[in-house]
Parts: structure tokens; sequence; C-alpha cells
């Protein structure tokens, strides 16, 4: 859908971009990612988007049958969840190596993102082809 | 199983999908930074304050909302069947999505907190006079009030009243007047 990309708009002017109209679109930086992952690969026609929004629904409707009382809705996080259904189901990832590669990351030392002298050495651990 | 953060899942899900050659993170950060900074609710302000304007304009919208739309130069995704609902000193209308978030991204951006929170997809069917008093809009009993279900299918827009006060107003001083909130029907164009 690369129509839409052709959609912009004044960046300043009178009529100022759409966070004068309010918040940020993201609370948090991954919120940005799970977004943009989503739609990436829509648009690059690895699924239907009804699919994914099929199970949105459902991971939003078990989320309000089932949560812990206080717990705050998150909505990327269901965004999320119901994501990784779709790359599951069509075989791009198993549910295992994403959360193998969840745990390689979160075994970086602190500070891993501090200063970008460090090159790939020093991590301990693998992280694969990098070369994209 | 240790709960991993969902910045790290969803970096994790990242790098899969990079390395794999499914996602081009060059097409990705494209993509979020124009939800970021570009599509917003400034394309349906600029979409009502025409409608203000141009009668000829506003019939084709009420008309067909996705080809008037388009008109000017706003479509894209979630945005392939947009119906716009005019707001009446008699009528009001308001927008919610029951079961997940559909909203017209073309004309607004991504969706607000607000409109993706469990209270509001629940109670403004139920409830739309006491929820929009208690988000600051006021309506009269003899106000009727429309809730539309937003889906996959539809998504609906509101044409608010322009305020009075304005009529000698262009296009381009009305725009500003126009804020999110107007066109998802829970809050009042002021001048």
């Amino acid at each position: 859908m690369t129509a839409a990309l052709t959609v912009s708009l004044d960046v300043d002017g009178p009529a100022a971009p759409p966070r004068s109209n309010g918040e940020l679109v993201f609370a948090e930086p991954w919120e940005s990612r799970a977004f943009g992952l989503a739609m990436t690969l829509n648009e690059a026609g690895a699924f239907e988007w009804e699919e994914f929004r099929q199970r949105l629904i459902v991971r939003i409707a078990d989320w309000e049958t089932s949560h812990e009382p206080g717990e705050c809705f998150s909505y990327y996080r269901c965004w999320l969840d119901a994501l990784e259904q779709v790359v599951v189901a069509r075989e791009f990832v198993t549910a295992g190596a994403v959360q193998e590669r969840a745990a390689e990351l979160a075994a970086r030392p602190a500070g891993w993102d501090h200063g970008h002298d460090h090159g790939d050495h020093g991590h301990g651990h693998d992280h694969g082809d990098h070369d994209h | 199983m240790t709960r991993v953060p969902i910045a790290l899942r969803t970096e994790a899900l990242e790098q899969l999908l990079v390395e794999r050659g499914l996602v081009d993170p060059k097409v990705m950060d494209g993509f979020i930074k124009m939800y970021e900074t570009d599509v917003g609710p400034l394309n349906g302000a600029k979409v009502v304050a025409k409608a203000w304007t141009d009668p000829e304009y506003k019939a084709r919208l009420l008309e067909n909302g996705t080809a008037a739309v388009a008109e000017l130069g706003f479509r894209g995704p979630q945005g392939e069947h947009i119906v716009v609902v005019e707001n009446t000193p008699d009528v009001h209308n308001v927008v919610v999505c029951t079961l997940c978030s559909c909203y017209p991204w073309p004309l607004l951006g991504l969706p607000p907190a607000w409109y993706k929170d469990p209270a509001y997809r629940a109670r403004v069917v139920k409830e739309p006079r006491t929820v929009l008093a208690e988000m600051g809009l006021q309506l009269a009993d003899d106000v009727q009030i429309q809730v539309w279900d937003s889906s996959s299918e539809v998504r609906y827009f509101v044409l608010p009243e322009r305020p009075a006060g304005t009529e000698g107003f262009t296009e381009e001083q009305l725009a500003p007047l126009v804020t999110r909130d107007t066109m998802a029907g829970v809050a009042r164009v002021m001048a």
C-alpha cells in the first residue's frame, strides 16, 4: 500500500501535526515496533489483515474476561500476542525461537546499548546473521 | 517458564522476522514514522472544514465517504470503507469499536488510548449520555444519541456541527478548530 506513503502533510504551519490533538501515538518504543511489524508484514502480503484482526479481537476479549483485578489494559500487548500467533500459525517463526531469542536478549550485560564502539564482541552469545 | 519483558519479546520477534527476510527494516521504520508524525487528525479536520464550506463536497462526503476523502488524497490502510455521519442540533453521533479498535486511520491516525479502553468500548453503547458527560460533553436530554460500532467493513467518522461565530471563516481558519475528539463524537467543536 504505497499509496498511503504518499499521504503527507505540512510538518509545520498553522495546522500543526497530529500531536497538537493530544497524546503521543505510542506510549513506549516497543509498541511502535509491534505496530510497525504488523503493518510491514501485511503490506508485504505475508498475511491478511482480517486474519490478524480476528486474533486481536479474541486476545482482547480473553484479557477482559481473565485479567487480574487491577491489571491495566495494554492494547499493544494484545496486539503483539495476536501478531505472534499469526506468524507462528504461518510458520514464519516458532514460538520457541522467539522465547529463546528473547532470553538471549535478556542476558545482555547491563549497559549493552550504551556507547556504539563495542561492535559485536563481548556479548557472550551469538545473534546469528545480522547482515541485512 | 519465566516471563520475558514484552519489549524484549517484541525485539526478538523483530530480529527473527528481519533475519528471515520477511520484514524490511526500512519499510517498517517508514510506517512507524508515517503514523507517528504524518497521518493524524489534521487530515480529518481538513475534510470537515471543506464540508462546512462546500455544500457539494459535503453531499458527496455523506453519500460516499471513502471516495470523498480520497479526493483530498486521504486513503490507505484501515480507510477502505469510511461512512460519514453528520451531527445536527437534534442528533449526536459517537463512534466506538466494541470488538477491538477499528478506526479511520487515514483521517484520524491511530486511535487514542481512551478509544481502545475496555471501559469506553463497553459502556458507550449502554450508557452513551453518561460516558459523554464524563468525557466533558453534556448533551441536552432531547438530543438523540446514535452510537456507531465500527468494524473491518465500516469505519465511521463524525462530521461535527460547525460552531456559531465562524460564518466568515475560510477552510484554513476552520480546520484548526476541529479536534480529533470532535470527529469521534466525544466533543463539540468550539470556536
